[in-house]
C-alpha cells in the first residue's frame, strides 16, 4: 500500500469516527430530531470501498448510511444540516438522517427499509450497462438484507443481466437487538450465498482496513473488465445502540465481553498502529489529519446552527417532478 | 392532423409502446411475456425485433425487485415501462411501489424525479376468480406521489400510455382485461392525452355519471337507453383517477344536481366513494338528491360463473339507480336482453384463459 492510499484510509475512518462522536455528544440536546444509525466501530468498510470507487461511480445505502456517504464524498454540510431538519440540507429537511443523497460524487440515496435500496443499485447498473459505461454500482447492505426476498431476487437479476455491480456486505452480527443465531442457519455464511445465487463473492474482516480496501479493489477491477457482478462480505461490529448514541450493553442483547472484544479489534487503532510501524504516515501527520477533521466537523455543525429551518409551505411541495394542475 | 385508423385498445397500447421506443432512445419495456409469443395479450408483440433485447425483454419472476429496479433505471437516465399481466401480481412491488418510486421525489427534496410507468392489466369473469381479478386503483390512487391512470377508450390507451411514458412521475397505468379487443380510432404517431383532465363523453342535464375504465363502456350502453326513454345523463370518463380532474365534475354536478359515481373496485374507500365525499363536501347546495356510488361488492369475485352473474356492476344496473334518481321508471331489464353472449365475456372475442 502506498502512502497515499494509507492517508487516504485513514483520513477517511478518523473523518467518520469525528463525526459520528459529534453527533452522539449533540444528540441529547434535543435539536436533532429523527432516528440516527452510528457507524461508530464500522468505519473501516465504509473507508476501504469509498477508496476503491471512483467519484463517478454510483452508490446506494440503507439506514445506516453515514459512513457510506461520507466515504462516497458527499458534503458534510449538507449531511449535518440535513440531520438537523434544515432547509440548507442534502434534502431540504425532507429526509433526514436515513436519507442522504449527494448525486454530485455519485451517492444516489440511502432509504429506510432494510433491502430497499438493492434492486434500486441493481437498476442502477442496468443504466450503465446500456451506456457502455466502466463506470460501476456499489449497493452498501447490511446481514439483515439476506433475510430479505428482494435481495434474492436482485442478485439473481444482477448475474442473469451480469450487471456491473459490487455487493458491499457489512456484516456487524446484529438486527437492532436481534442476533444472526435467531435470524439465519448457523454455519451459512452470506457470502456463501451470494456465491450460489452466481455473485463472484468473498469475504474478510472488515475491521483490517487493508485487507478490505485490497479485496474491495480488486472485485472493483473485476466488475469493471466485465466480469459481472461482485459481493464481497466484512465482518464487523457496531460499537453503540442499533438507533441513537448511547451504549446498550448492560441491556441484556449482547454480552459486554464481545463487545470488548471487537472494541480490541478498532479498525482505527489497528490501522494507525500498522502504518505507523511502516512509516506510511507519521504521528504529527496523524495529529495535523485530526486537527483539519475537527475544524471541518465545528464548521459543518455551525453551519447546521446557523442554517433556517425550511419554510412550512415546504411541507407540501416536491411531490411531483411534473405536478399537474388540478383542485 | 395526424392520420387516423381503426385498431383495437391492445393495438393502441403496442402502438404506444413503438412509438416511445422509437422516439426516445432510453425507454426500455419489460414484464413477464413481454417478448414471447403472445406479447401480453398483444401490447407488446414483437417490439423485441424491432428494438432489440437490451430494451424490450422478458423477466423472472421478481415484481418487487424488478419495480426498484425501474426506480434505479429511471435514476440512471432511463424511462422503463413494466407490465403486470394482472394486478394481483404488482401487489408484490408495493414496497418498491410505495415506499421507494412514491417517495423518491419528496424525500430527497426534489432532487431527482422517478419517471418510470407501470402498466397493469385487471382481469375479470371466466373464472378469473379472486386473485386475478382485483381493481384496486383506489390503493394505488392513496399514495401521494403516484399518479395513476385508466383508459376507457383505444385512443386514450395510447394517448394516456404516451403521456404517462414522458411524465417525469410514476404513473401506474391500469388497463381493464375486457378492453383490449374494444376498438376505435386512434390517431397515428405520437398521440397524447393529457394527464389529470377528465373527458366529458356525453353532455346532458339530468344526472352526472363519472367512470373509469370499463365502467365507462357499460355507462356508454346505458346512458343511450336512457336518452331514449328521455333522460339526459352527462357521461364523465375520470381517465386520470389521481390526481382527479375533481373541476370537471364539480361543473357538470353544478349543472345537474345529481351525481352517480361508478366504479371497478371494491365499494369501501372507493375512488366513487371519494368522488360522493368531495360532492356531498364542495357541491351540497346545488344537489337536488343524494350522491350515489356503484361499485364492486365488498367480496372478492368467485371462479364459477354460478357465482358472478349478479356480481358486477352493469348497464342495466347503472339504468335502474339513474332511473330511481330521477323518479323515473326505466325499462332497464332490456339491457340486460340485449346482450349476446354469456355474462362472464366481455364478447365473443374472449374464450379464455386469462
Amino acid at each position: 500500500m502506498n502512502a497515499g492510499t494509507a492517508r487516504q484510509l485513514l483520513h477517511a475512518m478518523r473523518r467518520i469516527r469525528s463525526v459520528e462522536e459529534m453527533i452522539a455528544a449533540r444528540y441529547s440536546e434535543q435539536q436533532i430530531r429523527c432516528p440516527t444509525h452510528l457507524s461508530i466501530g464500522q468505519e473501516g468498510a465504509a473507508a476501504a470501498v469509498g477508496a476503491a470507487l471512483r467519484p463517478t461511480d454510483l452508490a446506494v445505502s440503507g439506514h445506516r448510511a453515514h459512513a457510506h456517504y461520507l466515504a462516497k464524498g458527499g458534503d458534510l454540510n449538507a449531511m449535518i444540516a440535513e440531520i438537523y431538519g434544515k432547509v440548507t440540507g442534502c434534502a431540504r429537511g425532507k429526509g433526514g438522517s436515513m436519507h442522504l443523497v449527494d448525486e454530485s460524487v455519485g451517492f444516489m440515496g440511502s432509504t429506510a427499509i432494510v433491502a430497499g435500496t438493492v434492486p434500486v443499485g441493481v437498476g442502477l447498473a442496468y443504466g450503465l450497462k446500456l451506456e457502455r459505461s466502466d463506470r460501476l454500482s456499489c449497493v452498501f447492505l447490511g446481514d439483515a438484507v439476506a433475510e430479505a426476498g428482494v435481495f434474492y431476487e436482485s442478485l439473481n437479476f444482477a448475474a442473469l443481466k451480469k450487471l456491473p455491480v459490487l455487493f458491499v456486505c457489512e456484516n456487524n452480527l446484529y438486527s437492532v437487538y436481534s442476533p444472526l443465531s435467531v435470524r439465519q442457519p448457523a454455519g451459512r455464511a452470506i457470502h456463501e450465498v451470494a456465491a450460489a445465487m452466481g455473485v463472484g463473492s468473498q469475504a474478510c474482516d472488515g475491521n483490517d482496513v487493508q485487507a478490505a480496501y485490497e479485496m474491495t479493489a480488486a472485485a472493483v477491477e473485476k466488475v469493471r473488465s466485465g466480469s459481472g457482478p461482485q459481493f464481497i462480505e466484512l465482518s464487523t461490529y457496531r460499537w453503540r445502540e442499533h438507533c441513537g448514541p448511547m451504549y446498550d450493553n448492560d441491556i441484556g442483547y449482547r454480552a459486554e465481553a464481545e463487545f470488548l472484544d471487537w472494541k480490541g479489534r478498532d479498525p482505527i487503532a489497528r490501522f494507525e498502529q500498522q502504518v505507523l510501524s511502516n512509516k506510511l504516515v507519521s504521528a504529527a501527520d496523524i495529529e495535523a489529519m485530526q486537527t483539519a477533521i475537527d475544524a471541518e466537523i465545528a464548521e459543518a455543525f455551525a453551519f447546521a446552527a446557523r442554517s433556517p429551518f425550511p419554510e412550512p409551505a415546504d411541507a407540501f411541495t416536491d411531490l411531483y417532478a411534473s405536478p399537474i394542475d388540478t383542485i | 392532423m395526424l392520420a387516423v385508423s381503426l385498431i383495437t385498445f391492445a393495438q393502441a397500447v403496442r402502438d404506444a409502446l413503438a412509438v416511445a421506443l422509437a422516439k426516445d432512445p432510453g425507454v426500455i419495456v419489460y414484464g413477464l411475456g413481454t417478448d414471447d409469443p403472445r406479447g401480453i395479450f398483444g401490447t407488446t408483440l414483437n417490439l423485441h425485433k424491432e428494438f432489440g433485447s437490451e430494451r424490450v425483454f422478458d423477466m423472472p419472476t421478481s415484481e418487487n425487485a424488478m419495480t426498484g429496479i425501474a426506480v434505479g433505471a429511471a435514476l440512471a437516465g432511463l424511462r422503463p415501462v413494466m407490465c403486470h399481466q394482472r394486478l394481483d401480481f404488482a401487489l408484490l412491488a408495493m414496497d418498491q411501489l410505495v415506499n421507494n418510486a412514491a417517495k423518491w421525489h419528496f424525500m430527497f427534496g426534489g432532487k431527482r424525479a422517478v419517471p418510470i410507468t407501470v402498466r397493469m392489466i385487471i382481469g375479470r369473469g371466466w373464472g378469473q376468480g379472486p386473485t386475478h381479478s382485483q381493481s384496486l386503483q383506489a390503493w394505488l390512487a392513496h399514495i401521494p406521489g403516484l399518479k395513476v391512470v385508466m383508459p376507457a377508450t383505444a385512443a386514450d390507451a395510447k394517448g394516456l400510455l404516451l403521456s404517462s411514458i414522458f411524465d417525469d412521475d410514476p404513473v401506474i397505468v391500469l388497463e381493464h382485461r375486457w378492453l383490449h379487443n374494444v376498438k376505435g380510432d386512434v390517431p397515428a404517431g405520437d398521440h397524447r392525452v393529457p394527464l389529470g383532465k377528465a373527458h366529458r363523453i356525453r353532455e346532458g342535464k339530468d344526472v352526472t355519471i363519472a367512470a373509469m375504465s370499463y365502467m365507462t363502456i357499460e355507462a356508454i350502453h346505458a346512458v343511450e337507453h336512457l336518452a331514449q326513454q328521455g333522460i339526459d345523463c352527462e357521461l364523465i370518463d375520470l381517465r386520470t383517477i389521481k390526481p382527479l380532474d375533481f373541476q370537471t365534475i364539480e361543473d357538470s354536478v353544478t349543472k345537474t344536481g345529481r351525481l352517480l359515481a361508478l366504479d371497478t373496485g371494491f365499494a369501501t374507500g372507493s375512488v366513487a366513494g371519494e368522488i360522493v365525499a368531495r360532492v356531498s363536501m364542495d357541491c351540497w347546495a346545488q344537489l337536488k338528491g343524494a350522491p350515489m356510488r356503484l361499485a364492486a361488492p365488498d367480496v372478492p369475485e368467485a371462479t364459477s360463473p354460478a357465482l358472478t352473474e349478479g356480481y358486477h356492476v352493469r348497464a342495466e344496473h347503472i339504468a335502474a339507480a339513474v332511473g330511481r334518481m330521477v323518479g323515473k321508471d326505466v325499462n332497464h331489464l332490456e339491457l340486460a336482453k340485449m346482450r349476446k353472449h354469456p355474462h362472464d365475456v366481455p364478447g365473443d372475442w374472449f374464450s379464455g384463459p386469462f
